[in-house]
């Protein structure tokens, strides 16, 4: 068994939520705005308590990305919040220019991120969000693994100056991380450590991969296991330290392997550390409708899929 | 209005042309047209006082008129004028479309990609509102820009949530790139559109005459804090003060050569002194 146990399932969104209402108390700059997702997106509280400093912006999200790098432009530090497809893809290029090519102080927080939005179907759940965002010069790209580190990561970014993309999901899921902890920005966790394989994951899979690392043990494989909270930047450091000792390495996440966390890794180690490298994503698909935990099984987001990947990459280290 | 301003005026639309001919690139139409508003909205509208915590705000959001834009920044003490020079070359702060990336002073955000800098300006102007502060924002657009959705989004917030400590002017030159806004997608009645969104509408009927832009930004000023966002329907000629500029869209992005540009100058003498 691992040293991680679970607190109690807990959705990250309210983990958001719980962030955004402490924010409000004890930040008076922070201003938040929601496209008709208040509910969802857990942004009740903080509208209730702070009206003056809350914008419901109607179902309108290029308008709200330009209101918020307006009240940015006036020393607000805007939290914007809709699902993460609408997010992102759906007001590209309001957040490239209005937002990350003007430097705006503003943060970007997305909910339902992945398939786990589940039963609404593909026209609602992203897998190419972190692609989007991580290609925008000066974006910082943030996927919190569960409801403590989602709490955190909302405080830590108002005291960051720069544009931040924060990508969390709508299911329960474990809840396992230390809330005494400190939630750095551009900096990896080492959760578990080990000599065969490192697993960096990042999001829902974070939890997946502690698991399988568990089950992993059990046929004397012993994984590393690093959190990438953080996307971009992205810890190199931790990473290629962690390489150089297990030699072979498995990215996790829900999100398309084409350009997400896995593609960041194999960028840093194709050019300082070539390393075998696997990658548990979705295999360039649109999502469907279904259970969340009957789709990451379906497909291969869960713990047997970063076993297979473990085992196959140990096959060829060298 | 005065003869400096006038003065002003002819020496902004001689920067324009000289940098635009320079980088052989860049919009003269749209900026020969807004010469005057940015000559009234820099010299005599925008006020800015640290003192008494006074910080009025311009949002330009058609970033392709950024010469006049330049022009007038430069020529108010923002920059040094011979930073004109470098107009859209390499290394540059003064980018085809305005951005703040580089640290240009006088800019606040990056326009270009059309539609935001309305809703960019409401921004600003809900700051304002959060702060107590009675300052004033101001938004200049295009008018084919309005065809971006955007807007309309913007629109409808403005007013339903009474934002009324902004300014919004639309260069109504009535040309796009592709041919006049009529053929291109008629904007229809802009006025009664606008109304019918909830914003009080003035109009300029000649967006070239220094004393109608101001007497109806003063107007406008007037109807501020009374819960109704404000906007100014501003008819502008593209590409005024030279002849064969004007009245087309032909000139919309389109460099003058050598001997144009001689044309073009000899309509506008030199006043103040070239960069």
């Amino acid at each position: 068994m691992n040293r991680f146990n679970n607190q109690g399932d807990k959705d990250t969104r309210s983990g958001f939520g719980e962030g955004l209402t402490e924010l409000g108390r004890k930040n008076k700059d922070v201003v938040a705005l929601c496209a008709d997702l208040t509910g969802s997106l857990k942004m009740d509280t903080f509208s209730k308590e702070n009206p003056d400093r809350f914008f419901q912006t109607g179902i309108a999200e290029a308008n709200m990305i330009g209101l918020a790098a307006g009240l940015a432009i006036g020393g607000k530090i805007p939290f914007t919040g809709t699902f993460a497809n609408f997010s992102t893809g759906r007001v590209y290029d309001q957040i490239r220019q209005s937002v990350a090519y003007s430097n705006k102080n503003v943060k970007i927080c997305a909910s339902h991120a992945g398939i786990t939005l589940g039963e609404d179907g593909a026209t609602h759940q992203i897998l190419e969000d972190i692609g989007l965002m991580k290609m925008l010069p000066g974006m910082t790209v943030i996927n919190t693994c569960d409801f403590n580190q989602t709490k955190l990561a909302t405080i830590a970014i108002s005291e960051f100056d720069g544009p931040v993309y924060l990508r969390f999901g709508r299911p329960k899921v474990a809840n396992f991380t230390d809330i005494e902890k400190d939630f750095v920005i551009g900096r990896g966790e080492l959760l578990k450590e080990g000599n065969d394989v490192t697993i960096v994951a990042t999001g829902h899979l974070v939890w997946e991969s502690l698991i399988a690392a568990s089950e992993l043990e059990r046929n004397n494989i012993k994984c590393e296991i690093i959190n990438i909270h953080t996307i971009k930047p992205l810890d190199e450091e931790v990473i290629l330290n962690s390489v150089s000792k297990t030699g072979c390495i498995v990215s996790a996440e829900e999100h398309n392997i084409y350009g997400g966390l896995g593609e960041s890794v194999s960028r840093l180690l194709s050019t300082k550390l070539p390393t075998p490298q696997e990658l548990v994503g979705t295999k360039d698909t649109f999502g469907e409708s279904g259970k969340p935990s009957e789709l990451m099984i379906k497909y291969g987001l869960n713990k047997d899929s970063i076993i297979v990947a473990c085992k196959e990459v140990l096959k060829r280290k060298k | 209005m005065n003869e400096d301003l006038k003065i002003l005026s002819q020496q902004i639309r001689r920067d324009i042309l000289r940098m635009v001919h320079s980088a052989n690139s860049g919009h003269p139409g749209g900026s020969l047209g807004c010469v005057e508003f940015f000559v009234i909205l820099y010299k005599k509208v925008l006020k800015n006082d640290s003192k008494k915590d006074l910080n009025d705000i311009f949002i330009l959001s058609n970033g392709h008129i950024s010469p006049v834009y330049y022009s007038i920044l430069a020529r108010t003490g923002h920059f040094k004028l011979n930073e004109l020079n470098t107009f859209r070359k390499i290394n540059s702060r003064l980018q085809g479309h305005p951005t703040n990336h580089d640290g240009l002073p006088g800019i606040n955000i990056s326009s270009g990609s059309l539609g935001q800098g309305l809703s960019v300006g409401i921004g600003v102007a809900l700051s304002k509102k959060i702060n107590q502060d009675n300052s004033t924002v101001f938004v200049l657009t295009g008018d084919g820009e309005l065809q971006e959705g955007q807007n309309w989004e913007a629109f409808m917030f403005a007013s339903a949530k009474k934002v009324d400590n902004i300014i919004v002017t639309v260069d109504f030159n009535g040309q796009q790139i592709d041919g006049s806004t009529k053929d291109v997608l008629d904007l229809g009645n802009l006025k009664l559109k606008l109304e019918a969104f909830g914003w009080k509408v003035f109009e300029i009927y000649n967006g070239n005459s220094l004393d109608e832009i101001y007497n109806v930004m003063i107007e406008a000023k007037d109807s501020l804090g009374k819960g109704s966002p404000i906007l100014i329907l501003m008819k502008t000629i593209m590409g005024n003060g030279v002849d064969f500029m004007m009245n087309t869209h032909k000139w919309h992005g389109v460099a003058p050569n050598d001997h144009e540009l001689e044309i073009a100058l000899n309509q506008n003498p030199e006043t103040l002194g070239d960069y």
